[in-house]
């Protein structure tokens, strides 16, 4: 008989050691799926984890992809996480997101042609903005209409796409660009620019602002009283109140820096590797910082290997759909897998399983 | 005894054991027809375990169980109920927003039409003088009356065996008179009664035999009778026991005044504060008594912060307070115990470090800048775990971790260690072992000696007559004229906590 036994405190080992076998358990099952497919379970799982990294063929194209991919995703997440353990789920960044990279294009825009070098800080600001406002909409709601913040993000993210689709057929569109949607190319102006920074590496503005936020939101976390509230609340929403913290207060301060953190995500994308305000603009950033987040134990050191693996997953996955033909679903079916597994094994962090008849009480 | 001493439930040898601790250990007893049989212990000594194996909730690991002569075994509460065991919980399950007659129907497994029903429930409530209307709302009912909707759904199933777990822990001393007069009367009627409590002078006034529990184990029989109440505390206890220590002590100045402190309940069918009205002194503890759910939690938030109200409503050392929030008062000196232990004193998840710092973070000063000093927190829980005696491996465990009472004196041991010059606590020693409570109760005492003033929120008569010096009780939101615990009597203070709550006083027939 197996049976689940309650820890008395949450065992450390097992709370590192899950993402492992989580990724361990994804690579098994995701074996088997891809068997079931015709490939070769060995070859498609080395050509989404080993491959881009270390293949002479398509390293030097993949392996700065990994930054690029990694950098707005670990920006979101840490956001997206400080809310999520203060029990404030915000499900919208992807449109805060692209709330971000609009209202930061349309000051760049704005302004063109001028060409000095205050013009990246304004819009990289005017991003942080348009986030921040994005993510106020369902925070005010919430505090002072009790609405219900994951719907409210998350119906948010179908209105930014439309102003999206709206903003690159018609005020932002490129007035040179012979009617085609899309804004001008800004990484191609170099007061809005935001290149890589080292060639060959992928590193760009946000990768480094990435690495600072995991920094700076690991040290809120363990020292700082603002991180010890958002714990509280989310562990002990009663004790939090006795112990002063007010739930609207820090409802505003999460959303907030969730917005904020997407929209400055944005910001970097658009003036970087994606170069312009299109409707395609946004790649799902956004709502795969979700999994990211929990994939990291909403813990931010583990938020970044969590981006990273993410981020290898998809340039992993791209390739094993073009080297080998494995349609796009099965990718998404892996990536799926991922978190089914993170949760499910989560569970041995708080409980412990014995094998055997009740047997064991002193 | 009563006239037939036939044997109607007899215990042998039950052992129940969970993870790390046994509940029960070779326990045996018996009970005979028309007995009431009184089931004694502190918190934590198994008696809950015992009676929820005779209800069919838990299974033993080992021993007999005999009801009527056959072996008696029941898997689910379903077949306890078939052979004639029914049980009044000290928590109600009842629907606030239903009528009595609909909450006796849900319990039932083939509920009859519902006038019929209610026609019963009118007669066998007569019958038993608990009158009660089958129409009403449960949500209008006060606690007494709830309790009888729970003994009648209970005597519709003509019960054999009728357990009560601490019935009196949510009446007035009138609703107990009333409750006694009808649980004598099934006992004449050849009704067994088995009666869980841990007040010794209900169990002497009412029970024929009692058994004592302690950490699982049965350490007597005894005639409650011929026992004095002390007698059965030690045993209970298994230790000899010593009242607080206290000096009688010069009055200071007002240090915590509360003025028409009116505020609206955030608790759903939580009762509201009307009007509220008194001052403590320095070195003055105030005891509020209270039946549970009149007000009591209510009143810990408008003092601790959690509930903001207008300005002047609470003013600590004359500054008034009312609208500030906790850690602006605990500032100003004043320093709160809520009940809940785990969720509201504490963060279950959190360790006793991180947990020390949830309260003690302003008087303490454990941050600067905003940044934490850890090293001073871990010094402080250390502190409070040394000072209070709390029974852990280390300070680095997480709250849920602690046994009750532990964790009990672990809160109050915080609270108490800032050197407030204001303390409110309610239910200070709820769920503590009767060692644990005398050393808690002594520690409020000294506070108080060292000159602070002690709001105490009880629902326990015997601990608030002993170390509060006024007294007042809640009732529906509105708090009485507090007056000098001296020369209070028993029926005084049962008409101030709300005498029978409008209850009629029964009419038993004969």
């Amino acid at each position: 008989m197996v049976r689940l036994e309650k820890r008395p405190s949450p065992s450390a080992f097992w709370l590192w050691a899950t993402p492992v076998l989580a990724v361990i358990l994804t690579m098994i099952a995701g074996g088997i799926m891809f068997a079931i497919l015709g490939k070769n379970p060995f070859e498609a799982i080395r050509t989404i984890f080993w491959d881009p990294l270390f293949n002479e063929q398509f390293a030097s194209y993949s392996r700065p992809q990994l930054l690029v991919k990694a950098g707005p995703l670990i920006l979101i997440a840490v956001g997206l996480s400080l809310g999520f353990r203060a029990g404030i789920w915000n499900i919208g960044a992807e449109g805060q997101y692209i709330m971000g990279a609009i209202f930061g294009a349309a000051v760049g825009l704005a302004l063109y042609p001028i060409e000095t070098r205050w013009v990246f800080p304004m819009m990289v600001a005017a991003g942080i903005f348009g986030g921040w406002l994005w993510a106020m909409i369902p925070a005010i709601l919430k505090t002072r209409f009790n609405t219900n913040e994951i719907l409210v993000s998350l119906l948010l993210v179908y209105v930014a796409q439309n102003i999206l689709a709206s903003m690159s057929i018609g005020l932002l569109r490129n007035p040179e660009g012979g009617g085609f949607p899309g804004s001008r190319n800004l990484s191609q102006i170099p007061a809005m620019a935001n290149p890589e920074l080292i060639p060959g590496t992928g590193l760009h503005w946000g990768v480094i602002l990435a690495f600072v936020v995991v920094i700076a939101a690991y040290i809120l976390l363990q020292r700082h009283i603002l991180g010890y509230h958002i714990k509280l609340a989310g562990q002990a929403p009663k004790a939090a109140r006795f112990a002063g913290v007010s739930p609207n207060r820090l409802v505003l301060l999460c959303m907030g820096l969730s917005g904020a953190l997407a929209g400055m995500a944005g910001l970097f994308e658009v003036t970087g590797p994606s170069g312009q305000i299109s409707i395609d603009f946004n790649v799902g950033y956004g709502f795969t910082a979700i999994i990211v987040a929990f994939l990291g134990r909403l813990n931010p050191i583990g938020i970044l290997l969590a981006g990273l693996l993410m981020a290898l997953t998809y340039i992993g996955g791209e390739l094993a759909s073009f080297m080998l033909g494995l349609p796009a679903a099965a990718i998404q079916a892996f990536q799926g897998m991922l978190l089914f597994f993170l949760l499910a094994v989560d569970l041995l962090t708080n409980f412990r399983i014995r094998f055997g008849t009740i047997k064991e009480a002193r | 005894m009563t006239g037939s001493s036939k044997e109607l439930l007899a215990v042998e040898g039950v052992t129940k054991a969970y993870p790390g601790v046994v509940a029960n250990s070779d326990v045996s007893f018996s009970i005979a027809e028309g007995e009431v049989h009184a089931l004694l212990g502190e918190n934590g000594a198994g008696k809950s375990t015992l009676v929820k194996m005779i209800y069919g909730l838990v299974k033993p690991d080992s021993g007999q169980m005999r009801f009527r002569g056959q072996p008696y075994h029941p898997t689910e509460p379903k077949a306890a109920r078939a052979s004639g065991v029914a049980m009044v919980f000290q928590h109600f399950s009842l629907f606030e927003a239903l009528s009595v007659a609909e909450n006796v129907a849900l319990g039932m497994e083939n509920p009859p039409p519902m006038r019929e029903l209610a026609g019963r429930i009118k007669s066998v409530s007569e019958a038993y003088g608990l009158p009660l209307d089958p129409g009403r709302m449960v949500g209008d009912l006060s606690a007494g009356e709830r309790q009888r909707v729970e003994i009648i759904r209970c005597l519709l199933q003509n019960p054999k065996l009728l357990i009560m777990d601490e019935p009196t822990s949510v009446l007035t001393p009138q609703e107990v008179d009333i409750l006694f007069t009808t649980l004598r009367k099934l006992a004449s009627e050849g009704t067994a009664i088995l009666y869980i409590s841990h007040k010794l002078e209900e169990i002497r006034a009412l029970c024929n035999e009692a058994t004592i529990l302690r950490r699982g184990k049965v350490v007597a029989t005894c005639t409650p009778r011929d026992r004095s109440a002390r007698e059965m505390a030690e045993l209970m206890v298994g230790a000899t026991l010593t009242p607080p220590a206290r000096a009688a002590l010069p009055r200071g100045d007002t240090a915590l005044e509360v003025t028409g402190l009116s505020v609206n309940s955030p608790i759903p069918f939580g009762m509201s504060l009307k009007d509220v009205n008194f001052r403590v002194a320095r070195g003055e503890v105030l005891g509020i008594a209270g039946v549970a759910g009149n007000g009591q939690d209510e009143l810990l938030l408008a003092l601790s912060g959690e509930l903001r109200t207008d300005p002047g409503a609470v003013k600590i050392d004359g500054k008034p307070m009312g609208a500030t929030g906790p850690n602006a008062r605990r500032a100003a000196g004043l320093v709160a115990a809520p009940e809940e232990r785990l969720g509201h004193a504490a963060a279950p998840d959190m360790s006793l470090v991180e947990n020390a710092l949830l309260s003690g973070v302003v008087r303490k000063a454990l941050v600067k800048n905003g940044f934490i000093d850890w090293a001073a927190t871990g010094r402080f829980a250390a502190e409070i775990v040394k000072d209070f005696d709390v029974r852990t491996p280390g300070t680095h465990v997480a709250a849920r971790a602690l046994s009750g009472g532990n964790l009990q004196k672990f809160v109050v041991g915080r609270e108490l260690s800032q050197s407030p010059a204001v303390i409110v606590i309610n239910q200070p020693t709820w769920g503590v072992d009767a060692a644990a409570a005398a050393s808690i109760r002594q520690a409020i005492l000294d506070r108080a000696a060292e000159g602070a003033a002690v709001v105490v929120i009880s629902q326990d008569l015997d601990e608030l007559l002993e170390i509060a010096d006024n007294f007042a009780a809640l009732n529906t939101g509105r708090l009485t004229k507090p007056r000098p615990v001296e020369g209070l009597t028993i029926d005084e203070i049962g008409l101030m906590m709300g005498g029978a709550h409008g209850m009629e006083v029964a009419h038993v027939g004969h």
